[in-house]
């Protein structure tokens, strides 16, 4: 139990930790509320880390692949922290082929991260996108709610500076 | 229920309101091809529809392993639309599949294959040809690997490990076409709490799930002349090894396995039914001083590695409810190198053990760090069932034309107690048969007892043990029906003495490195072909009446329970941390 409660304080603070056991608490003796406890530690800690899950699991005595089935199958849930910023660059065809490929590339290489992840000081969320209707303009970089457009991958970092 | 009359393919039958159409269409004389459904586990997911058929007034196609009939009914099982349907489902599947079915381990017992031929798949028009390995094959665990490329999703793994043993290891993860059947957190099943039983190898239909081959480290002991190779085979082996020729389940084949052994080139080849008859001694004499001494009860048989591993994550707080006697397959190692080395005058450096086992959880407990007593590795290879029978086919032996042949001494003669240990109840059976002895002088009245026979899940007996009085005793086999028994030991609730636990459904003839199928109705068939070895086969049938385990302990161990018993037979259990929380609600 210790231990647990160590690998959750790594990443979550003793508030949250509070938070997500009674969260666990309240809902321990109702059969069936695996997918609102998730939806509501979710809230309170914004992902759902292994550590997270095994708490759950171990709360409301279910078996953990039980809890990662769960959480892997809806797309609403997450296991790795968001970014401050969320990267998403096109790969529609018009996108793709008009150089869409290559900032891709290069965005994976300069942030360290695949499509999905989120790099290691949480300052972006990378994603993929197929067409976001904008091909007149591609490729297409969206920073946020930024749309970028006639992306090149030598534009890319003086962009990603204006983002810390 | 009501009684209800369908017509299928013209052809009238009546059944029970509720019946599926696959039922009903077998009631008629119509094998539909099934795929992710396996009846016996009660486990119908309705998701690979290869079981297709028509059911007039429905619009879509129907899965007929779920769909239930109703009365007037009409229902065509070979319509041209139903067999398109079925064979573009196979050929998806086949799309998504390596073709590696010449080398793959389930070539000839595939269900993907067999399937294939059924509905007439002559092509594959969307054939893919890549397959890479990378990260989709997991080899950490000593005994199950796990090939997702194989996979067809069909869950029958899950619903054993979950339903089934309670380990509860396996999922599925992530959806549509990412979909995967992974262990927790998609973790390497090495370091996840499955406890190696290999029962989803068993439920698993096609060569996404199978055992960790060690045949080549075999051959290659064999080969190398500075070695001397010993072999030992569990009871259950003879009771199955016949089916991978061709024999029909329920063989017994004895002979013919030690023969087939000795020709694969074992220097000696033994009988891990002598271990078990030793196990009997050790084991009744710790029951006898437990009860005498005021020693923790019930005690727990320890035999069934899979079930300690089981114990150690789910039971840490139990662990001194088990015996501390190694199993048969550890004590004959252990014996192997020391007093076998010593028999013969062989430096057990260069003594090599192998055992053959219906099990594969035994390659997980033959690696486990503690089991070098005898200064050595005591079993250094553990090859299940299936794998022996490869090498007995690969080294061409006219199996079925072998002549019987008789184990070697001095670890090889054995007893009718000792066989039955392949079957559940049959440790019990052997153990009262023996303690009784110990306690009162006599033979007991009957040596069978029924009670404890048989694939009830939970099973109880209680007899008459003269000055101690009566005796409680219940048998489980499974993993699930094992957690009943002890969660009424937790609770305070268990009034037994003794009680036997096997890991796998039906003990070891169930175990999952037996031969494919394993089904109830194999495990059953098996386990009276022990019954018949103790019966009928078998002169001498109480474990302490083995005149070569009285040799081993005249020459060697001295006394049950004594120093050197201590030392290389008996063990100490490792708690795997607690809080492996298993099942809902
Ligand atoms: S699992 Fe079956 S179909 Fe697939 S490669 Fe093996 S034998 Fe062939
Ligand atoms: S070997 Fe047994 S415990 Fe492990 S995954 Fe398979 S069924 Fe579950
Ligand atoms: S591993 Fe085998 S049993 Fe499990 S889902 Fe895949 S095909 Fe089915
Ligand atoms: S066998 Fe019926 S859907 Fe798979």
């Amino acid at each position: 139990m210790k231990e647990e409660r160590d690998e959750l304080l790594k990443e979550f603070t003793p508030e949250q930790v509070a938070k997500l056991d009674e969260i666990i608490e309240r809902y321990k003796s109702k059969p069936g509320s695996l997918i609102p406890v998730l939806e509501e530690a979710q809230m309170v800690l914004e992902y759902l880390p292994v550590s997270v899950q095994k708490r759950i699991a171990n709360g409301l005595n279910l078996p953990f692949s039980r809890v990662f089935g769960v959480v892997t199958f809806y797309s609403f849930f997450t296991m790795t922290p968001r970014g401050r910023h969320t990267i998403r660059v096109c790969l529609g065809t018009a996108c793709y082929v008009r150089g869409g490929k290559a900032i891709a590339e290069m965005l994976e290489k300069t942030l360290g991260v695949k499509e999905g992840q989120t790099t290691v000081d949480r300052r972006f969320t990378y994603e993929t996108v197929r067409c976001l209707g904008a091909c007149g303009l591609g490729p297409v970089v969206v920073i946020d709610n930024d749309v970028h457009g006639r992306m090149k991958p030598a534009k890319l970092k003086e962009t990603l500076n204006n983002y810390q | 229920m009501a009684l209800v009359t369908v017509t299928i393919d013209d052809i009238k039958v009546e059944v029970e309101s509720g019946t599926t159409v696959y039922e009903a269409a077998k009631k008629a004389g119509i094998n539909i091809p099934t795929l992710c459904a396996w009846f016996e586990g009660g486990h119908t997911p309705g998701q690979c529809r290869v079981c297709v058929a028509e059911v007039e007034g429905q619009r879509n196609l129907v899965a007929s392993c779920v769909f239930p009939v109703a009365d007037g009914m009409k229902i065509h099982t070979k319509s041209e639309r139903v067999r398109k349907a079925r064979r573009l489902v196979v050929e998806l599947l086949l799309a998504d599949h390596p073709q590696e079915c010449t080398y793959c381990v389930r070539n000839g017992i595939c269900e993907l294959q067999r399937v294939a031929e059924q509905v007439g798949v002559k092509e594959v028009r969307f054939s893919r040809t890549e397959f890479p390995e990378e990260g989709m094959i997991d080899r950490s665990s000593p005994s199950v690997v796990r090939d997702g490329r194989k996979c067809i999703g069909c869950m029958r793994c899950v619903t054993v490990c979950e339903n089934v043993q309670t380990v509860s290891v396996l999922t599925p993860a992530w959806r549509g076409s990412e979909m995967r059947v992974v262990p927790a957190f998609d973790l390497p099943l090495a370091e996840t709490n499955c406890v190696a039983c290999g029962q989803c190898i068993l439920a698993c239909p096609v060569g996404a799930l199978y055992e960790k081959d060690d045949v080549e480290k075999v051959w290659e002991a064999l080969e190398d002349p500075t070695k001397h190779v010993v072999v030992q085979e569990a009871p259950a082996i003879r009771a199955a090894l016949g089916e991978e020729f061709g024999l029909p389940p329920g063989t017994l084949v004895t002979g013919k396995m030690i023969a087939a052994l000795r020709r694969l080139g074992f220097d000696k080849v033994f009988d891990t039914n002598f271990t078990a008859d030793l196990t009997i001694v050790e084991e009744g004499n710790e029951l006898v001083k437990r009860v005498k001494e005021g020693g923790k009860l019930p005690m727990i048989t320890s035999c069934s590695p899979g079930w300690i591993k089981f114990c150690e994550h789910f039971y840490p707080d139990l662990l001194d409810h088990l015996s501390t006697c190694k199993s048969p397959q550890q004590m004959f190692g252990a014996l192997a190198k020391t007093y076998y080395a010593e028999f013969a005058g062989i430096d057990p450096a260069n003594i090599v053990v192998v055992s053959i086992m219906p099990c594969t959880a035994k390659k997980f407990e033959a690696q486990r760090p503690e089991m070098k007593d005898s200064g050595f590795r005591d079993v250094d290879f553990v090859l299940t069932t299936r794998e022996l029978a490869r090498m007995i086919r690969e080294a061409g032996i006219d199996f079925t034309n072998l002549p019987d042949e008789e184990p070697d001494a001095p670890m090889g003669e054995y007893t009718g107690a000792g066989t039955i240990f392949g079957a559940t109840g049959g440790v019990m059976e052997a153990a009262l048969r023996s303690a009784y002895y110990i306690i009162t002088g006599k033979i007991m009245p009957s040596l069978d007892i029924m009670p404890v026979r048989g694939l009830e899940g939970v099973k109880e007996a209680s007899l008459d043990i003269p000055p101690i009085g009566r005796v409680k005793v219940a048998v489980a086999h499974g993993l699930g029906n094992a957690r009943k028994l002890m969660d009424l030991i937790r609770e305070g609730k268990a009034d037994y003495t003794f009680i036997e636990v096997m890991c796998c459904p039906g003990g070891c003839v169930g175990g999952g490195g037996e031969p494919i199928p394993t089904t109830m109705e194999t495990r059953a068939k098996r386990a009276g072909a022990l019954y018949v070895d103790d019966s009928q086969v078998q002169k001498i049938r109480q474990s302490h009446e083995n005149p070569s385990v009285i040799k081993l302990y005249k020459n060697f161990l001295h006394e049950p329970l004594g120093h050197k018993s201590h030392k290389l037979l008996h063990t100490h259990y490792t708690p795997r941390g607690t809080n492996i929380p298993h099942r809902e609600n």
